[in-house]
């Protein structure tokens, strides 16, 4: 069987990122799951550092320069979505939400999306529900019930470990669960399957 | 083959002198360019329609009409003319009056505007963008053909008995072109009728145009208009020019950095690389158009975009002048050459009454399903 599309999009800025250690960690823990029954994935990573700039041109221009149309199709064609950003100021980078604002407006509309988010203390893990999981809300993608966030103290040593561990499993779990589930990709394709003209002048309702 | 220049018509600071030109000034340019493109050669000079600054053609036809008296042989047309926002009525008959009195040298291109405050100034809603369109035209599309409509619609107060004036010059309708970036409804719209389809494909990947006319050239043939090939493409194109192509690429890159809609942004290379935009020497050129053929098919209609983002009029004379001596002829040469002969030429009044008169020759014996 074709392997399943997973993509992961992470908006770390620093090398290396604990943004990018957690979408791996994220990535490897659902490719896991799907390959345990029998449901290989490939895995596309999008680390949005590299495509800064091409990002700016895009929403100048709207022409995705450089790789960033390799980026905005390897997402576009997921089955489902690893989401990852550091949170600033309280909610995801600025980065993060531009790619998705350039991304085509129903691109993930009924993807699967698992999001998760580093942060510097704790204190800002509810940024995940007020602000990443509004935003694939509107965009109409399905978010697993369990968000992971890592503050730098996950990181370390102690009890704080295991849990994250944990997270990521569930996390993982859930995300595997409603890929696999998923039946072959809606393949209504406008330019293949036109809307025919006698529908367009019946017009709407 | 026909090659000519679109306009948008923006006065735009030229950003090596800081000189911005009056409203009259650019308009006066743009008069000019067109008789410019009649001199070297060209087919075609479109305008676009704008209604809000820094664009000044916001009356297409007063334009065209005055261009129609400077100039002899030069097809007008435009890019585009907006079917959502202007009354179906008032185009047919505009343009109709325009075709009278250039003696049919003039098309027009269909687009629907993508700003979205001046849908509300002409009492219409960007929402009803598609639904606009598709209603509005085939009123247009009666109007031309049918001497009495009886009509009612959604969008317009309903026709009793309308008869709109002058009718078109000997009975035939002026080419239309549907224009369209972005919608499959817009080229299902045009395959439909069997009119042309032009795209603008100057800030795309070309992957997306191939998608999008390939629907047009096959939904064209399904509609019985002929085969795929035979669908009327136009294509838009942006070039700037220089014998030697480093001089091109040093004058050229201050108005590409400070341009209205890609300054700012992607660097010339980088916008080059993606888009069909060419910056060098016109042999630069005459490659990158041949290859728009290999990508799309044989076409029929190639406009170049050369008056804008503060480029000084004196400039565009010059690029006009290496259009026409030195690109032009070697394109018609070459594409000529590779188009096979059941492929149609670009549109003219003269090849519809050609084909209008077939059409009622064989209607006379065989009175059968045409275009109701």
């Amino acid at each position: 069987m074709t392997p399943r599309n997973l993509a992961v999009v992470t908006a770390g800025l620093s090398q290396p990122s604990s943004t990018r250690l957690l979408a791996d960690r994220l990535a490897d823990a659902t490719k896991g799951v799907l390959d345990g029954q029998g449901d290989p994935a490939d895995v596309a990573v999008v680390d949005l550092r590299d495509h800064a700039h091409d990002l700016v041109n895009a929403m100048l221009t709207g022409v995705p320069t450089g790789d960033l149309r390799w980026a905005l199709d390897s997402v576009s064609g997921a089955e489902g979505l690893i989401a990852v950003s550091p949170i600033f100021n309280a909610s995801y980078s600025g980065l993060f939400k531009s790619f998705f604002d350039v991304v085509d407006a129903d691109a993930l509309t009924g993807t699967p999306v698992l999001i998760g988010a580093t942060g510097g203390t704790p204190r800002h893990s509810l940024a995940l529900e007020h602000a990443m999981r509004p935003m694939f809300a509107h965009l109409r993608s399905i978010v697993v019930p369990t968000a992971v966030y890592a503050a730098s103290e996950d990181w370390g040593t102690g009890g704080g470990t295991r849990a994250l561990t944990d997270r990521i499993g569930r996390a993982a779990a859930e995300l595997a669960a409603l890929v696999g589930g998923r039946g072959a990709p809606d393949s209504t394709d406008p330019f293949a399957d036109p809307t025919p003209f006698s529908e367009l002048l019946a017009g709407p309702e | 083959m026909q090659f000519g220049v679109f306009t948008v018509g923006d006065v735009t600071a030229d950003p090596t002198t800081g000189w911005t030109p009056s409203e009259g000034e650019r308009i006066t340019s743009m008069v000019r360019i067109a008789q410019k493109a009649e001199e070297v050669g060209l087919d075609v000079f479109a305008t676009g329609e704008h209604h809000n600054p820094p664009f000044v053609p916001s009356s297409p036809t007063t334009m065209l009409g005055y261009v129609a008296a400077l100039t002899e042989r030069l097809i007008l047309s435009t890019a585009t003319t907006l079917i959502t926002t202007n009354d179906p009525v008032k185009i047919a008959e505009d343009f109709a009056m325009l075709q009278h009195l250039a003696g049919g040298r003039v098309d027009l291109m269909m687009g629907r505007g993508n700003t979205g405050p001046v849908y509300p100034w002409f009492g219409q809603d960007i929402r009803q963008g598609i639904p606009l369109a598709i209603e509005n035209y085939h009123l247009l599309h009666r109007l031309w053909r049918e001497d009495v409509v009886d009509w009612e619609g959604k969008f317009r107060t309903p026709l009793q008995s309308f008869t709109s004036t002058p009718r078109p010059l000997d009975g035939v309708p002026p080419f239309v072109w549907h224009g369209s970036i972005r919608s499959p409804e817009i080229a299902e719209q045009a395959a439909y009728y069997g009119d042309g389809f032009f795209a603008n494909h100057i800030f795309w990947p070309k992957e997306h145009f191939i998608r999008l006319i390939n629907l047009y050239r096959r939904r064209f043939e399904h509609y019985g208009h002929g085969s795929a090939d035979q669908a009327v493409v136009g294509l838009g194109g942006q070039v700037f020019m220089r014998k030697n192509s480093q001089d091109a690429v040093a004058e050229f890159r201050p108005y590409f950095d400070n341009a209205p809609v890609y300054g700012h942004g992607p660097t010339l290379e980088e916008f080059a690389e993606e888009t069909p935009l060419t910056v060098g020497s016109p042999q630069q050129v005459i490659d990158r158009t041949l290859k728009f053929r290999e990508y799309f098919g044989d076409y029929q209609r190639q406009l170049f975009l050369m008056d804008h983002a503060g480029l000084p009029l004196k400039t565009v004379l010059e690029q006009l002048d290496l259009l026409g001596e030195e690109v032009v002829p070697v394109l018609r040469k070459e594409f000529a050459a590779l188009k096979p002969a059941h492929v149609p030429d670009g549109p003219t009044h003269a090849a519809l009454v050609q084909a209008k008169d077939r059409t009622e020759d064989t209607e006379s014996t065989d009175n059968s399903e045409v275009t109701r």
